[in-house]
């Protein structure tokens, strides 16, 4: 083919992308917000199945380490994987707020053209900050690598330009939601979710700045990563659910907000000092110790009680409601972040063990059933939400035709990802045994455990668990491309402790 | 059911005991934070100072604290050569951005953070896999510069990629996991023999 009629086919692609969204934003069912969170969610999706492949390539490269060897090295990968999961789990939480800040607070998004703009510039900034982690990858040693190549600092390695971009962007989303509950009504969901946004954007900022030594490096590294995923994320989808439960089983605004302040003391009480748990080995004084181990472990209480939550409020309504894959995944998220959150965690946070499993692939089980259970499920029940939305508002139930996609999806997801966190706790076990009791943490101990036949078993059942979540993936994407389509039953109209038909 | 709530279960008071909670925790962890950051500051017991990397260093087991620490020696200059405090922080500082550039992190664990595909970084300096501290230094570089070349892959068959290393960015690296090797990490790793220390 020729580069003219590359050239034609692209702008017929561009064009059919076009009609395509102008025919979306014509949409009659959706709010103007609603629409701006279907941008959210489709970005997240996508973000979703990047996190997917390149968590996949990370894997394959344990069992053959010379897979894309100085093409896409495991680092690379491994960058796009979590970053990717960052930045699609943040997308979630944008869009679930946007999807419902109008119903909350009774009038439209005050700066809805902003949100739009906003949302553009960021989606730039994260297709661009991709493009350079894959093609360019590295740097010298120097600022300019800091400021536009990649910061190096796990999970937010998003060179320093895209900080700043990031805190404009989180400034808008912060201006839309204060604005706009200020324009309509106030409400204790709309309270809490203003100050942890405060404190969210906040304490990003606590990672944007260059220092020599590790230790107070790491120090901040911490500020950023636990209190946002230890502590503030938690509350906003603490926000998202309490919003979840009246919608989607009526549950009453007075029990939900009375928990949701539960929620915040328990999380917060336990979660900000609980920072500590990261602060035994970085450096840091000995009181750390007595800290981080004591209130760490009081972090799974607030999530035990959200299990009792969940599981009273949908007993107490008897399950009824009109979207089934939704609370599908909200009974998931419930479970999710107990087991992922609570018990995984508080399994290797104490100091005496922690000093043998500290950087072992216990870590990566924790990490990879924690973030699973705790966002991505409630993201994924949003984007159920938002489809039912998009199709007119229809009954979304277990009857659905081709319904054994999203149960289908669902089991993929949750074994593949329960199947993979097993696998990497095994691995995690024979680690800290061998590399840490046995040999003494020296790079002759680590390669004994890496060498192991326990390991290089449970990397392969790792793979197969990690496919197998990839295969969910795909199908979920495609359901929700799907679902609802040619459904003319409407959905049931949920109030608050009742439902009427 | 009736509507008389308890106290204890009224929103109100929830919301009340949300703000102390969250608001005393947070003052707690300012204070905490001003203490830990003056005994991590570079210079003090915990932390050493930049110029530690013109000494010996090792690791042992403190049978008092029944944990390993830094020990601190005699001098030992990097590639033979005595630096002051400044050039000292200069090169650890070249090195320290190196690791970042070249993201070593999402491979390695520094101080036990990062990823888990190599090996954790904290006390490479002190690690016996160099074989013989004389010959210590030059191995590191040379393996930073050509990792592929100099493979050290222990039968793993895992290897360093080529990161386009130049020599001065090696010698930063070196100097700056000479410097981290010195911190005090209250006992991590544990069970670990230094080099030069395997009597």
């Amino acid at each position: 083919m020729t580069l003219q009629t590359y050239q034609e086919k692209a702008a017929v692609y561009w064009s059919n992308c076009k009609q395509r969204h102008a025919k979306f934003m014509a949409n009659p069912n959706l709010s103007g917000g609603q629409k701006l969170a279907v941008h959210y969610f489709t970005v997240a999706m996508v973000l979703f199945m990047a996190q997917l492949l390149f968590g996949l390539l990370a894997g394959m490269q344990f069992i053959f380490p010379s897979f894309l060897y100085e093409i896409l090295d495991f680092n690379v990968n491994r960058m796009v994987h979590i970053n990717a999961m960052v930045v699609w789990m943040l997308y979630g939480f944008l869009g679930s707020i946007y999807w419902f800040l109008e119903e909350e607070s009774g009038v439209p998004i005050v700066g809805l053209k902003w949100g739009h703009l906003a949302f553009w510039v960021l989606t730039g900034a994260v297709t661009i900050v991709v493009l350079v982690y894959l093609l360019i990858q590295i740097g010298s040693g120097d600022d300019t690598s800091l400021w536009l190549i990649n910061e190096g600092r796990e999970y937010i390695e998003a060179p320093r330009w895209a900080d700043i971009g990031i805190v404009i962007v989180i400034l808008v989303f912060f201006y839309n939601v204060t604005a706009t509950f200020a324009a309509g009504k106030w409400s204790g969901i709309a309270g809490v979710l203003t100050l942890d946004l405060v404190a969210l954007a906040g304490l990003y900022t606590a990672g944007m700045f260059y220092v020599t030594n590790i230790s107070v490096d790491q120090y901040w590294w911490w500020w950023v990563i636990h209190l946002w995923v230890e502590a503030t994320w938690e509350v906003l989808v603490g926000c998202i659910m309490a919003w979840s439960l009246m919608k989607l089983l009526g549950v009453r605004r007075k029990v939900v907000q009375t928990w949701l302040y539960i929620e915040v003391a328990l999380m917060f009480g336990s979660g900000i000092l609980g920072l500590g748990h990261h602060y035994f080995w970085i450096g840091t004084p000995e009181y750390w110790f007595t800290i981080g181990g004591f209130f760490s472990a009081l972090e799974p209480i607030p999530l035990v009680a959200m299990v009792v939550h969940s599981i009273y409020d949908s007993g107490a309504h008897r399950f009824k409601n009109s979207n089934h894959p939704a609370l599908t995944w909200i009974i998931a998220h419930a479970f999710g972040n107990f087991l992922g959150a609570g018990v995984w965690g508080f399994m290797h946070t104490l100091p005496q063990i922690n000093l043998y499993t500290h950087g072992t692939q216990w870590s990566a089980s924790h990490g990879h059933l924690a973030f699973f259970g705790a966002y991505a499920t409630i993201n994924i029940a949003f984007f159920y939400l938002a489809a039912q939305q998009v199709r007119g508002n229809v009954w979304m139930g277990g009857d659905l035709a081709n319904g054994w996609r999203w149960k289908t999806a669902a089991v993929l997801l949750n074994l593949g990802v329960m199947g993979m966190t097993v696998a990497l706790l095994i691995a995690g076990y024979e680690q800290s045994f061998i590399e840490r009791a046995v040999e003494g943490s020296t790079w002759a101990g680590y390669f004994a455990a890496q060498n192991n036949h326990w390991f290089m078993q449970a990397m392969v059942w790792r793979m197969v668990f990690g496919l197998m979540t990839a295969v969910g993936g795909g199908l979920l994407f495609w359901d929700l491309l799907e679902i609802g389509k040619g459904e003319t039953r409407p959905a049931a109209i949920i109030q608050n402790d009742a439902i009427t038909d | 059911m009736t509507e008389q709530v308890p106290k204890w279960a009224s929103e109100t008071f929830w919301k009340k005991t949300a703000i102390w909670v969250t608001g005393g925790s947070f003052v707690l962890l300012v204070i905490l934070t001003f203490d830990s950051m003056s005994q991590i500051t570079a210079g003090g017991s915990r932390v050493q100072a930049y110029s530690v990397i013109n000494k010996d260093i090792s690791y042992r087991l403190d049978k008092t604290k029944q944990r390993y620490q830094p020990i601190i020696g005699g001098d030992a200059p990097l590639f033979g050569k005595m630096l002051t405090e400044e050039e000292a922080e200069k090169l650890v500082d070249h090195g320290k951005k190196t690791v970042q550039t070249k993201n070593c992190m999402n491979c390695h664990t520094l101080l036990g953070n990062g990823a888990y595909y190599a090996p954790d970084l904290t006390k490479a300096w002190l690690d016996q896999g160099w074989g013989a501290k004389a010959s210590r230094e030059e191995l590191m570089v040379n393996f930073l510069l050509d990792p592929e070349k100099n493979a050290r892959t222990f039968g793993s068959n895992r290897k360093m990629p080529n990161l386009d290393i130049t020599q001065s960015e090696a010698e930063a690296i070196v100097a700056f996991l000479k410097w981290m090797s010195a911190i005090d990490t209250n006992g991590f790793p544990h069970n670990f023999t230094a080099i030069g220390e395997e009597d």
